[in-house]
């Protein structure tokens, strides 16, 4: 199909771009991988369960019905179930090529003027000996199960790590009826304070998470650690430790918490291999964009955590923002900066608290050191810490030479789970890795559209 | 600025040809350095797939290097063991028509003559080798010298084993001429290495190192890509390749050519070769490119059409305007030799290069007649200085197999 | 309060689907990761390496970590793929592939 703009991505910030671009007469396709819109942060039960109330496990649910009914009262053509790989610059445009959910067997494509790149994040776990056992969860992985299959993976969890998505995945699960027996997080405690004001800038209702905590009685472990998940075929606890000042274990701290689930994060890291294929310049690991959230490549705009993780209503904003400029744009006119000034201020004010989080939530420094030898670090092809160390000593200095050298970063995930850990091992900063397809695509696919092009 | 380090010879590039230059000049009993502005492995040698082919070379010099560098790579393997990933797994050709077949008989009957072990095999018999081929080929070539490694893992383990210095990170900016016109080092961003000679093996950027020692090589880059698959069992046994690939890889043309590769990884993707085009060094993905390698594979082994490819990647080929690399003394610059444009076949011509270089480092005869990879052998032509400057930001992506 | 009757769900009339084998019971609209999660099952596939047993890590189809076989076709992220009746579903070994 050929349409005047393709949003990639359906959550809060491919949402409100359509809607802002709609309103201004464009046709717009709004391509996401769900079978329903709303991204991971409004990722609503699914439809065959008939939650009567699915705002039980929500956030921000005003707003969701807000871009919903929007969205449903727009001109904005849904293209619900495509897996986009890649998005190609041609003579005329701009081709998004997809797959068709959920066999992603079947090709389909949308030709487009324009581009927003509204492609979200997914979370960082670093490793630790023990993470690989079933029963160790994302702390988004354990949400998003929750959200959309409205089930939990048993009756006792363990959410750690650092980051201010582990309060609203501690009070949903243990809303869900999940005995939390503690919330691990490494940040410290003075920290805690400041970091819920921030929050409550974020989420207009994130100050309450504190109440939640105490009412569902669920300890908060500041400037703590897991150190260890255990079990043999699945997790059966985890040996918690206290941190101090500079990172280190507390000797004499540990203790075992029995638990059948360990909702774990670290963090999340923008999709930009969309935007890496098109050739975007990127800032450290983000989309790089201008004022009226422009890709420095024609055409082609980003939004949301691809340009920087600060949340929901930062992408609105941003997303906001695009669907105005490209409107504008579209019709070859140059957009006044002066009609979206409130969404620009509001951009501008939680850029500025998700830089402060950012801060606040570091990985403890020394955390490499409870990286055992025998951790397994790439899951995918299975490349403990000791491999990747002994690559170091062969002349390795970097992530990728890493890569080269133990197959770490080389499987399904293509380095999207071990990327943060090895760089880390190595010793250097996180790069971008270039991953020309963004999923994995059929080859005979990619043959039949060989054979296509050469009638065409 | 550090203080100078001496060594008798810096070899400049930690890729595949460095490391074996550097392993057979400390066997040779000489201090070797090796210098590189990134990391081990990390241009050309990174991005490729490590084959080691006899098959795909016609009678001439570069088959000579050839089967000198396969006895060599054979013997470094048996030192250095399972770490390189070496495999003796022999090289199919098949054609697809009969007079494809019949052209690919009579070049394999040269490449005997030469000295290839070359055996021919009828349509009925491609099956026995390959049992997922496509049926209806026409026949086809067994060559069993053909060989590959982990082309990263390799250059890694060779330098290691040649116990030379090795300094990643750091550029060399200037070849060190002495009054007298011989080379005495390399100035680096991170200090000077003194040295009375200085080898050459810095792959695609062998032309801008050349021209700063003052000399001109032509060396340029051929973009290719390679498609990786999902793992999968032991499928393909051979490296499996159409006949159209030596054509291909002999071409002047700078038009996209593809013909694929096929084979299987010991850790479980297929991987896809080769395509060949002439774009500088453009690193965008090449739709076009990768489609024309997908449908190359599946006509060769249609199960790979529902087989994912999980990733693609690319890389640039050195190489030299007559498709032979430069080898040896620089008559132009004493005490700076050349080992580099090599094209695609730098892994496998890695170890007689290295032994070859050694040899002139040392004043001894070459195993090998050195006259046709002369690197004073081109015209110099003021265009080729300027056309490569600031050119090389290449580097090449990641391999694996 | 489980999750079901904390959403107020009143599903649609649950199927069958087999796990190895052995029948469970699915509600509409799950992905195949739910369906076993609500079944008391966490691991579904054991890795080509080591042998190891995996299940969901990611939950939004990222990782690849939770791939299984369902009706025969292999590397299926249980995380994204619904569940369907009658669904013949098999932990998967290594490459998941035969051969």
């Amino acid at each position: 199909m050929r349409t005047d703009l393709a949003v990639i991505g359906a959550g809060p910030a491919g949402l409100a771009a359509s809607l802002a671009a709609a309103a201004r007469g464009v046709r717009v396709a709004l391509v996401d991988a769900a079978p329903e819109p709303g991204g991971q942060f409004h990722r609503q039960p699914a439809a065959g369960l008939r939650a009567r109330r699915p705002e039980a496990l929500h956030h921000q649910w005003r707003t969701w019905i807000r871009l919903r009914d929007g969205l449903a009262a727009s001109s904005v053509r849904l293209l619900a179930e495509h897996h986009v790989w890649c998005v190609e610059r041609t003579s005329d445009g701009l081709t998004v090529h997809a797959l068709l959910g959920p066999d992603e067997e079947e090709p389909a494509e949308v030709h487009a003027t324009a581009v927003l790149l509204a492609t979200g994040g997914y979370e960082t776990v670093l490793p630790f000996p023990g993470w690989t056992l079933p029963g160790v969860v994302t702390a988004g992985g354990a949400q998003a199960m929750l959200k959309g299959g409205l089930v939990v993976p048993g009756p006792t969890a363990v959410v750690a790590g650092t980051g201010p998505l582990l309060l609203p995945v501690a009070t949903g699960l243990a809303a869900a009826g999940v005995q939390v027996a503690a919330l691990v997080e490494s940040a410290g405690p003075g920290r805690l304070p400041r970091h819920v004001r921030s929050l409550a800038g974020k989420f207009p209702e994130g100050a309450g998470y504190a109440a939640r905590l105490l009412r569902h009685r669920v300890p908060f472990l500041a400037r703590h650690t897991v150190v260890r998940a255990h079990g043999d075929d699945r997790l059966t606890g985890v040996t918690v430790a206290a941190l101090d000042a500079h990172g280190r274990v507390r000797p004499g701290t540990e203790r075992h918490l029995p638990c059948d689930t360990l909702a774990v994060g670290h963090g999340m890291l923008p999709h930009t291999d969309l935007a890496e294929g098109l050739g975007c310049r990127l800032d450290g690991l983000t989309v790089a964009v201008d004022g009226e959230q422009r890709t420095d490549v024609p055409g082609v705009w980003a939004a949301g955590e691809a340009t920087g993780v600060g949340g929901a209503a930062l992408a609105l904003a941003e997303g906001h923002i695009a669907g105005r400029s490209i409107a504008a744009r579209l019709r070859g006119t140059a957009p006044d900066p002066g009609q979206w000034a409130p969404a620009a201020r509001a951009r501008a004010r939680m850029r500025r608290s998700a830089a402060a989080l950012d801060a606040v939530y570091a990985p403890p420094a020394r955390w490499t050191d409870r990286v055992t030898d025998d951790t397994v670090v790439c899951r995918c092809e299975e490349v403990t810490a000791g491999a990747v160390r002994e690559a170091l000593t062969l002349g390795a200095g970097d992530a990728r030479t890493v890569k080269l050298l133990t197959r770490a970063g080389m499987g399904w995930c293509q380095g999207r789970m071990c990327g943060p850990a090895v760089a880390g091992l190595a010793g250097c900063g996180p790069t971008p890795s270039r991953r020309p397809f963004a999923r994995p695509v059929p080859l005979g696919v990619l043959a039949e559209q060989h054979t296509e092009e050469g009638h065409s | 600025m550090s203080e100078p380090l001496t060594c008798d010879v810096v070899v400049v590039g930690a890729g595949m040809v460095g490391a074996a230059c550097a392993l057979y000049a400390a066997r040779e009993g000489l201090a070797v350095t090796v210098v590189d502005r990134g990391p081990v492995a990390g241009g050309t040698t990174g991005a490729g797939e490590g084959n080691l082919l006899v098959s795909d070379k016609a009678p001439g010099p570069e088959l000579e290097l050839a089967l000198l560098s396969n006895r060599l790579w054979a013997e470094v393997a048996q030192d250095l063991g399972k770490p390189v990933e070496y495999e003796a797994k022999g090289g199919l050709v098949v054609a697809g028509t009969p007079e494809t077949a019949s052209g690919l008989r009579e070049f394999a009957a040269a490449q005997r003559a030469a000295g290839v072990t070359a055996e021919p095999v009828p349509a009925d018999r491609l099956r026995d080798l390959e049992p997922h081929l496509a049926p209806g080929l026409a026949g086809g070539v067994h060559y069993p010298q053909d060989a590959q490694v982990m082309p990263a893992l390799a250059a890694a383990h060779l330098l290691r084993a040649s116990g030379a210095r090795l300094l990643t990170g750091r550029e060399a900016t200037r070849v060190l001429r002495a009054p007298d016109g011989a080379v005495c080092g390399v100035r680096t961003d991170r200090g000077d290495l003194h040295a009375p000679a200085v080898v050459n093996a810095a792959g695609t950027w062998g032309g801008e190192l050349a021209a700063r020692a003052g000399v001109s090589l032509p060396v340029l880059p051929r973009r290719g890509f390679v498609l990786v698959t999902e793992p999968l069992p032991p499928r393909i046994r051979h490296k499996v390749y159409a006949a159209d690939y030596v054509a291909d890889v002999a071409s002047d043309s700078a038009a996209l050519q593809t013909s694929p590769v096929v084979e299987g990884t010991t850790a479980g993707p297929v991987l896809i070769g080769a395509s060949r085009e002439r774009v500088g060094f453009d690193r965008s993905l090449s739709l076009p490119a990768v489609r024309a390698l997908a449908a190359g594979a599946t006509r060769l082994f249609p199960f790979l059409a529902g087989v994912r490819a999980m990733r693609t990647y690319m890389g640039f080929r050195p190489y030299l305007p007559d498709h032979l690399p430069a080898i040896g003394p620089d008559p132009r610059a004493p005490g700076l030799y050349h080992a580099c444009g090599h094209e695609g076949a730098g892994i496998g011509l890695a170890t007689g290069t290295g032994l070859l270089i050694a040899q002139s480092l040392t004043g001894r005869t070459a195993a090998l007649d050195l006259t046709p990879f002369r690197p004073d052998r081109f015209p110099p032509r003021a265009a080729d200085l300027t056309r490569r400057t600031g050119a090389p930001s290449a580097e090449a992506e990641e391999a694996e197999q | 309060m489980n999750p079901l009757e904390r959403a107020g769900a009143r599903p649609g009339p649950a199927f069958t689907v087999t796990f190895d084998g052995r029948r469970i019971e699915a509600l509409p609209g799950r992905t195949v990761a739910a369906v076993l999660w609500a079944a008391g099952i966490t691991a579904w596939r054991s890795t080509r390496g080591g042998g190891r047993p995996r299940g969901v890590f990611c939950g939004i189809g990222v990782c690849f970590d939770c791939l299984v076989t369902v009706n025969g076709r292999p590397n299926q992220r249980a995380c994204l793929v619904p569940a369907r009746p009658g669904d013949v579903i098999r932990t998967q070994e290594g490459t998941g592939h035969a051969d």
